[in-house]
């Protein structure tokens, strides 16, 4: 089963400066345990204490995944989960 | 890397704007250039989700359509800016801890006093936070 992951500018040290990769899984967090196995150091930085990280967002396609199960949000043959990081920041 | 932000006057005026009718909300959005030029030309205004006069944050649907706008046309986000509507045009721990592209000036408007506002330009990277000189450039 394979999945194309978009990786963003921030991450690509991760993934020798590819800015997507190919992965399985059925899941958000399969897939995202599928790269790590070759690309380590990636899943630190998506994933805090079970949960996608606040400074993250993960998309399945064009769906957000945190509005679609989070890390549990399935995965099809073919889609594409997209990662960005959130930009946001303020006075506060 | 000796750093300045080359910046067209019509692109601050237009930041600036912004920044002023959203008030006493913070305002933000990029400025995008092509990927490799570090020159900010298409100024692309951002919805702030936050809705708030502390906080900013790009609706993460609005985010993907942009990020997928920029890679189709090779461009990157050369400038990040926001504003500050209270305080100091300086980077928030709040802004430190999201900033995640190093490769962008991350410019930030305080328009706290009505008349005059403040204009200054960043890089954060890694946590580290620059400041470097704003170099306006007239229309020709």
């Amino acid at each position: 089963m394979a999945v194309t992951v978009s990786i963003p500018t921030i991450l690509r040290t991760h993934t020798g400066g590819e800015k997507s990769v190919e992965a399985a899984g059925k899941t958000v967090l399969e897939v995202i345990d599928d790269v790590e196995s070759r690309h380590s150091g990636l899943k630190a930085r998506l994933v805090k204490e079970e949960k996608l990280h606040r400074f993250v967002n993960v998309y399945v396609n064009d769906e957000d995944v945190r509005f679609a199960g989070g890390l549990d949000a399935e995965v099809k043959d073919g889609d594409t989960v997209t990662i960005l990081p959130a930009v946001a920041g303020g006075a506060r | 890397m000796t750093d300045v932000l080359r910046i067209h006057r019509d692109l601050v005026d237009e930041i600036v704007a912004h920044a002023r009718r959203d008030h006493p909300d913070e305002a933000c959005g990029v400025i995008a250039g092509p990927e490799g030029s570090d020159r900010p030309l298409r100024f692309i205004p951002m919805l702030n989700a936050a809705r708030s006069p502390t906080f900013y944050e790009f609706d993460s649907a609005d985010l993907l359509k942009l990020y997928r706008e920029m890679d189709a046309n090779d461009e990157v986000p050369v400038v990040i800016y926001h504003s500050h509507t209270a305080t100091e045009a300086y980077p928030s721990r709040t802004d430190v801890s999201y900033a995640s592209e190093p490769g962008a000036h991350y410019v930030l408007v305080s328009t706290r006093d009505p008349e005059e506002h403040e204009f200054r330009s960043y890089r954060i990277v890694e946590g580290v936070i620059t400041e470097e000189p704003v170099e306006v450039v007239e229309a020709e």
